[in-house]
This record gives C-alpha cells, structure tokens and sequence, in this order.
C-alpha cells in the first residue's frame, strides 16, 4: 500500500497526518474568524468616518509587514510555547485583507439603497444586519476566502516555535533530517487544503448569497 | 393631508435651502412640487418623512406635528418612492414589496400575498415574484418601487423623481398608468419633479419654487398657464404655454365635416370634387390617407396621426392638423374609424371661441 504509507509519518513528527490537517485548519481558519470579528466593527467605523480610514488602513499594513518571528518573540513571554502564539500573529494579519474587505462591501452597497432602506423606517442595527452586510457579502467573502488562503500558507512558521505550524511542521523537521519526501509531501498537502478551503468558501458564498448568482449572467 | 406652515431648512454652512415655506397638500390629490434643480423640492419631499429635519416652521400630518411619532413609525405610514427605486438587490421582487409590511410585523404568508396583490395592481407578472431587481428592466424596477411603496397602504406617498431615469416612452406609460392606480388607491400625493410637463400632466396642483427654496406659485396646472404668477414661473413653463394650455379645452366644440370621407367602392359626389382634400378610407372605416379629388388614384398623403373625437383635448387635434401636410386633422372614434375631418382654420376658431368664454366668465 504505497498511498498509506506516504501518509504515516515518521515517529519523529510527533502528529499523524490528520493531526496536522486538523492543527492546520483550527488556527488558520480560527484566525481569519476573529480577524473578520475583529475588521466588522473597524469597518464599520471607517466607513462612517472616512477619514479614520486611511490611518487604520496604514496600520494595519505596517501590521502586515512586522516579521512573524519578531512577534513569535514578543508573544512567546506572555503567551508561552503555544497555539495562541501563532493565532494572534495570523489574526493581525488577517486585517490588512479582511479591514479593506468590510469597508469597501459596506461601499458597494448603493446610496440609493439606504436611502430607501431610511426611509422607509429602517432602525440602524436592522439596516446594517438586513441590508447593508447582505449586499456587502459578496466583497466581503472574497476578502475572506483570500485570507483564509493566507493564512494557511502564514501558519506554516509556527513549526518554528513548537510543533504549531500545521503542515509547516514537516517543512521544518524535513529540513532537519534531510528529508525532502517529508517537504513534498507538506507542500502538496498544504496546497491541495487551501484550493479545498477556497472551494468551501465559494459553496458558501453562494448558498449566502443567491442573487449575486444571477448578477453576472446578466452583467 | 400634508401641512407646511412656516418650514425652513438652513444648513451649517449657511446654504438656504427651503425658505419659509407655507403650504398644504390636500387628502387624495397628487402635489407636484416643481422647480430647476437647487430650487429646494427634494428637501422639501425629505422634511416630510424626516429624513432631513427642518430648522423651522412644522409639518402637520393630518393636523398632527410629523415630530410627535418616533421616527421609524412614522416613516412605515409614509410610502416611498425614489429615482431608480432603489430596491434591495439581495431581495426578489416579492420580497422587497412586502418590506414594510414585513418591518410592521406582517406575517410571512400575508406579506407574501400582499405582494402579489400589489403586483397585479401595478401590472406586474406574477412570473416576477422570484425574480431579483437586477433582472427586472428600469420601468419594471420602477413599477416594483411603486408597489413596495403601496404594500402598507399609507395614507400618504412621497415620490422623489420617480420616472425620471427611464426613457421617455415607459416614462408616458408609468405616468398613465400612475394616474390609474392613483385614480383607484387615491392617496394624499407628494410628488417631485424637475420637468414641467410632467408636473402639469400629473399634478393636481402645483407648487412651483424657484431657486433658494421659495415658493413661486401654488395652482393648478391650468391656473398655472393661464395666470403665471411672475416672470420666473412664465420662464420655467416655457414658450408653448399657450399650446399647452390647449389641453385643458376639449375638442367636443368642434364641427367634424363627414362629406370629405370617402369609402372604398363609392363614386365620388359632385360637392366632394369642391373639396381640396378627401380622406380616403379602409374597409372598416379607418382612415387611409389624403387625396385630391381631382387625382383620386395618387399614393394617399398619410394623415400623421388622428385624434379622439370629444374625448381629445384641442391640443390633440391641433397637433394632428399642424402635423399634416393637407392642414387637416382626422377625428376617430374609439374604434379609429374616421367620424369626420377638421381644418387648421376651424380649430384656431374654436380657440378663439375658448378664450371669449373665458374673457366673459372672468366679467
């Protein structure tokens, strides 16, 4: 059984393969979650105060550009060796995508929309959850679905701070042991997961938002 | 009934934008407020609903000052209908008209079936119901936005240039078939437009501002052409005013002649060769085209287009005589066969006649 035996895993990377797949997909995937908890209500904001957008959108990039292993260092005394370690890092950077995300989704929803939506007795919460994140959904899913991608292929340093980087483990104990089956395999693991995850989030995309469907066909 | 007393609204940096404005829109007629563009009318449509708040002066909702209902509710009593309707592109036809219902608490199933009963209202295919906004042409978005508008059955419209994005031909329909379902549903109408002949062709009465939101004349349209109150309301109405105001006269005072017809198969009578035009017609009655009895065999000039006999304005038949060649207008009955032609000549007499009854009556 050649297929069985690519995927057990020699002893000394301390995870079956599924062990991986899950380590992999709970951080990246957790991460983008409170990244697009995190940018709704900084969207929000900047989008009602638009000049608070350009100093935000400045600090989330240069958020985006800190090394991750200077944060794993600055982290690892308070968090320690551990999961939290890589998912705050991965978290911040799902920012510089998902914030731009939010805010031009909640610009796509026409004026006249919300005006309409105003006056014909719209409450604000009702508004933002009924209209506007609706028709916000298809700019904001494509900045998630772009994150979530990200942020698989970012977690793979984590290997560095502990057994925490997914399939990037394998990239890390390979290169110890002069392995590059291991490598191979990491790669095309992690690679055929991110074209699955994309998949995932384009299926959910379009269950949430049956009338963009239609939208291109009639351009 | 709609009650302006007094309303202005300022804005911080200083702009005027409605100065003082005094006026009442009466239960079940539509109010057109008209102007050029700055002329205030959009404010003052949005004061109404509070979507912008006065600086001044109240609005009185069938006497009751708009400000004394939280916002939300009075917004729900009030239909709305904007430029481009501005329907939820992520709602199908059936559910954006049942949004206010929905918003009042609605049932899903009685909203649903309010809908449907809008549809057919505003002449909508039911086919549609399932449709998103996007698949819908402009005047059928339009049609949607009226019945949303129309779904909690307010008392009160609010109508923001509503048929000004759509081409001018499905604007003439909506508008007729506007006038229809007002003529059924008669809701108390507040009704915006920058183009007079819009205004005069809807409105019950109309409010003309001019520029920094005052209040020019308030009349009805034919009031409106024949005593413009200063110069600004004559410019804005334009230089065919007289022609226009011809569509508040009817036609029923004219003589149709029916010695120039002539049917197929019929020789022509010695009093019809005097004639400098004969009309020829079909089969049926429906007028073919002119001819001259002296060359009765000649290619028929084409008559342009007829008008309805007694139901037509004389503007109708003077646009028809004007248009043709021969200088005669054909009058038809609702089937569109011919009942008799009429001169350029004997309408410009009728006209005169119009104005001497109105010269006498104003005595």
């Amino acid at each position: 059984m050649i297929a069985a035996s690519v995927f057990d895993l020699p002893s000394y990377v301390q995870s079956s393969f599924l062990g991986l797949i899950v380590t992999q997909l709970e951080v990246s995937l957790g991460a983008t979650l409170a990244g697009l908890v995190i940018s709704l209500p900084i969207g929000q904001l900047c989008s009602r105060l638009p000049k608070f957008y350009p100093p935000v959108l400045g600090l989330v990039t240069v958020i985006y550009s800190i090394p991750s292993i200077a944060l794993f260092v600055l982290l690892i005394d308070i968090t320690g060796e551990t999961e939290t370690t890589v998912f705050i890092p991965l978290t911040l950077y799902t920012l510089a995508i998902l914030v731009p995300g939010v805010v031009d989704g909640i610009r796509s929803v026409p004026p006249n929309v919300l005006d309409a939506a105003n006056g014909m007795g719209y409450g604000r919460v009702r508004r933002y959850l009924t209209v506007e994140l609706p028709i916000a959904l298809p700019t904001l899913m494509a900045a998630v679905r772009v994150a979530a991608v990200s942020s698989l292929s970012l977690m793979s340093i984590g290997a560095t701070i502990g057994n925490y980087g997914g399939f990037g483990d394998l990239f890390i104990l390979g290169l110890r042991v002069f392995d590059s089956k291991l490598i191979w395999l990491g790669l095309i693991s992690l690679l055929v997961l991110s074209v699955l995850c994309d998949l995932l989030l384009r299926w959910v995309q379009r269950l949430l938002t049956p009338w963009a469907r239609t939208l291109r066909s009639v351009g | 009934m709609i009650t302006f007393e007094n309303v202005s609204k300022k804005y911080p940096d200083g702009t005027v934008a409605v100065a003082g404005l005094s006026l009442e829109a009466p239960d079940a007629a539509i109010t057109v407020l008209v102007g050029p563009s700055g002329c205030g009318k959009t404010t003052t449509l949005r004061m109404t609903n509070r979507l912008v708040e006065p600086s001044d002066g109240r609005i009185l909702i069938d006497g009751a000052d708009s400000r004394s209902r939280p916002v939300a509710q009075l917004r729900r009593g009030i239909g709305y209908v904007i430029q481009h309707a501005g329907l939820f592109p992520h709602r199908t036809v059936a559910e954006n008209i049942a949004t206010v219902p929905r918003l009042l608490g609605t049932d899903r199933r009685a909203a649903r079936k309010r809908a449907q009963e809008l549809m057919e209202l505003v002449g909508l295919d039911l086919a549609y119901a399932e449709r998103y906004p996007h698949q819908l042409s402009g005047g059928q978005q339009q049609r949607v936005g009226v019945a949303r508008a129309l779904a909690a059955d307010p008392a009160i419209l609010l109508m923001d240039e509503p048929f000004s994005a759509v081409d001018p031909i499905v604007r003439k329909s909506l508008q007729e078939q506007f006038l229809q379902i007002q003529a059924e549903v008669g809701k108390t109408i507040l009704f915006v437009t920058h183009d007079i002949d819009e205004a005069i062709r809807i409105g019950d009465r109309i409010a003309v501002l001019r520029e920094g939101g005052h209040l020019a004349q308030f009349a009805t349209p034919r009031e409106l052409l024949e005593k413009p109150a200063d110069a600004f309301v004559e410019e804005f109405l334009g230089l065919d005013r007289g022609i226009r105001r011809l569509t508040f006269i009817p036609s029923n005072g004219l003589t149709l002649r029916a010695d120039a017809l002539v049917k197929p198969g019929v020789e022509l009578s010695a009093a019809q060769l005097d004639l400098p035009w004969l009309l020829r017609l079909d089969e049926a009655g429906r007028p073919v085209g002119w001819v001259e009895p002296t060359r009765p065999e000649e290619t028929p000039i084409p008559i342009g287009h007829p008008f309805t006999a007694h139901d037509d304005s004389l503007r109708a038949a003077l646009d028809a005589a004007v248009l043709c060649p021969t200088g005669w207008a054909v009058g038809v009955d609702g089937e569109g066969r011919a009942v008799g032609v009429v001169s350029q000549e004997e309408i410009a007499a009728a006209i005169r006649a119009a104005h001497q009854a109105t010269l006498e009556d104003a005595r």
